[in-house]
């Protein structure tokens, strides 16, 4: 027999037995497609956490007042009050720094903010201008803290969408209208983009002062609670966090960094920690998508096999009737061959489909790896084929009468 | 046509020796119409599974038509039994849920016939054995005997040496059986050579000689006797 004809016979036998053929598809598609579901799927939450790990800000460090050993005594971190707004524009001012871009003096603390009968208590962060560029902060109405609030000491905030909400209700727009901090009167400015609560903090619950009004008016202290600082690009974080901190070693006075009155993180130190949770992700991936291709394999093998013995009187007949061999097992190749490739295309889409549906409700990114449908399709595929080909050799092996005896 | 030398079958399962075949040698010329009878276990369906080259022989000749089967190789048995031998089973063996037509024309497709041939051919056969109007039923639209038909059909098609029937009537009805005979007959009368196994004398009778096996030898061969289905009479040991 030609080879297009046994396809044409192939197609003609997997067109007769629609129930078996649709239920060895039906096993490929459901191993390939869940295969790659579940590996979009944990792919997806990857990268929704270096997604949210990402908009804290890039190439952040951050510098907080407090020793994390002090000598002797130990004090929470950040209680301590050695940073303030001077150490700030050192560090801008400093030819020494190079490795920096944009510095951020912060002074974040609680209070009650109250508008007409609303009252709500949240965080207040006194902040420079640079405060939005290093913390990626868009203003969605009005504008940001200019220099020039920060030097006239003006009563002015920019909100957190949260914050209007609590304060004046769902999507209504206050700008111009005064409120209270603390029971001083503030103009309200702008209003900021949300950045949703998902993150270490929520960034929508905030309200943004100057930080001169912060230190004097407000809280009436001289200290910041924070720098931020923006480093020019990742690579040079390191190189940055050591200018910073010799300079601030060399302000305060002191000799060596296992004195330093003050502690410094940053995006390293986060995507360290990130890099350690997708490690784990990875891991968890990877066993899952294993146990899945081995149910998968194990389904797709049980079906072929059962499939393909159930056939060994046919394989028996067809020998009686002249076939040979080769004819019996490249039909079989042909068959299987045909409903792997059929089944791996639907699972495929079917895999990729629920995986964006899913991902999709519960707000997640959509990924999809050519990796992973390229292995399921190959591992799936291979097993499928495998087992269509292995019990029809094994019958096209047999003595005709052995195989017509088959039971 | 057939020769068959000293032919011997032993089973081997585990560590038990069971012989099928106990050095049979016999001879059938073109023409003939061999009934081979015998109780079960006598080694006659053994014979015809060798005879057909479904089976080998643990020792022994066996010459089809001047070739020692004997001696071949799987496919080229493959080839025998596509160009030589004609099958005719007694559970009919026809692919199920394919129709009649597409049946008869199998052997045809392993034997390289082009497509109008086989059809052609097929045709033919299958209104020889009165399916003209059949020939798009599916096997399990068929009856036994019709199931039967198609299959004496199909193995007609490659014109072959030899038509082996290994017990042909044993799943039919005698009504049937008897149509089926009739088949045979006809075809023996064209000049067909037919080896058939059977155990019922009655079936026997259609044929022009018997051989009886028992425990694998051979026990009697009459030729062109009238009644030759009386000569066998069952034995119990």
């Amino acid at each position: 027999m030609e080879f297009s004809e046994l396809i044409k016979e192939s197609i003609g036998t997997l067109a007769l037995n629609k129930m078996r053929t649709g239920l060895a598809t039906l096993g490929i598609v459901i191993g390939i497609g869940s295969v790659i579901a579940l590996v979009s799927l944990g792919q997806a939450s990857q990268r929704a956490v270096q997604d949210q790990i990402q908009s804290l800000g890039s190439n952040l460090i951050t510098i907080t007042p407090g020793a994390q050993t002090s000598q002797g005594v130990k004090q929470a971190a950040g209680s301590n009050t050695s940073l303030t707004y001077d150490d700030a524009k050192a560090i801008i001012a400093s030819a020494d720094i190079t490795e920096v871009t944009n510095v951020s003096p912060e002074l974040a603390s609680r209070a009650q903010a109250t508008a007409g009968r609303n009252n709500t208590n949240t965080q207040i962060v006194g902040a420079t201008p640079a405060y939005s560029v290093v913390h990626k902060v868009d203003i969605a109405w009005g504008v940001f803290i200019s220099q020039r609030d920060l030097d006239a000491l003006d009563k002015v905030a920019v909100l957190g969408p949260q914050v209007v909400t609590d304060l004046f209700g769902e999507s209504s727009n206050p700008i111009g209208q005064d409120m209270r901090i603390s029971g001083q009167s503030f103009r309200i400015i702008g209003i900021t983009v949300s950045k949703g609560g998902t993150g270490f903090q929520n960034q929508d619950d905030i309200i943004y002062i100057p930080l001169t009004t912060a230190q004097k008016v407000v809280f009436g202290e001289n200290y910041l609670s924070s720098i931020s600082i923006e480093a020019k690009s990742e690579n040079t974080i390191t190189q940055a966090e050591n200018q910073i901190g010799y300079l601030l070693l060399s302000r305060h006075h002191l000799n060596s960094p296992d004195q330093a009155d003050f502690s410094m993180f940053s995006q390293n130190d986060i995507l360290n920690t990130a890099s350690s949770i997708t490690g784990t992700f990875t891991a968890l991936l990877s066993g899952i998508a294993a146990i899945s291709l081995i149910v998968g394999g194990i389904g797709i093998m049980n079906i072929m096999l059962v499939t393909v013995t159930e056939r060994t009187r046919e394989i028996g007949l067809r020998k009686a009737l002249g076939a040979k061999k080769k004819t019996i097992i490249t039909q079989f190749l042909i068959e299987s061959t045909i409903l792997t490739a059929t089944g791996g295309f639907l699972g495929m889409v079917i895999g990729i489909l629920s995986s964006w549906i899913i991902t999709h409700f519960i707000s997640l990114p959509f990924t999809i790896s050519a990796g992973s449908i390229g292995l399921a399709i190959l591992v799936s595929g291979g097993i499928g084929i495998l087992f269509g080909w292995y019990p029809a050799s094994k019958a096209a092996n047999l003595q005709p009468i052995e195989a017509l005896r088959y039971e | 046509m057939i020769k068959v030398e000293n032919l011997s079958k032993i089973y081997k399962n585990d560590s038990v020796e069971t012989v099928a075949l106990h050095s049979v040698s016999f001879e059938v010329t073109a023409g003939e119409f061999l009934a081979i009878m015998g109780p079960s276990g006598s080694g006659k369906s053994t014979l015809m599974h060798i005879i057909g080259a479904l089976d080998t022989p643990t020792s022994g000749k066996y010459f089809l038509d001047n070739i020692d089967i004997s001696k071949l190789e799987d496919d080229q048995l493959a080839e025998i039994r596509n160009k030589k031998i004609g099958f005719v089973f007694q559970a009919f063996n026809l692919l199920p849920r394919v129709t009649a037509l597409q049946n008869v024309m199998l052997p045809m497709a392993y034997g390289g016939l082009t497509k109008p041939k086989r059809l052609k051919k097929a045709k033919e056969f299958l209104e020889m054995v009165g399916l003209k109007d059949r020939i798009d039923y599916s096997s399990n639209q068929l009856s036994g005997g019709q199931q039967q038909r198609v299959a004496i059909a199909r193995a007609l098609t490659m014109n072959p040496k030899i038509l082996l029937a290994d017990e042909p009537t044993g799943n039919l009805a005698s009504s049937q059986a008897v149509e089926i005979m009739d088949i045979f007959s006809k075809l023996n009368n064209l000049g067909h050579t037919i080896v058939m196994i059977t155990h019922e004398p009655d079936i026997a009778h259609f044929a022009k000689r018997v051989i009886t096996l028992r425990d694998g030898k051979i026990e009697s061969d009459i030729k062109n006797g009238q009644n030759i289905a009386a000569s066998y009479v069952p034995k119990i040991k």
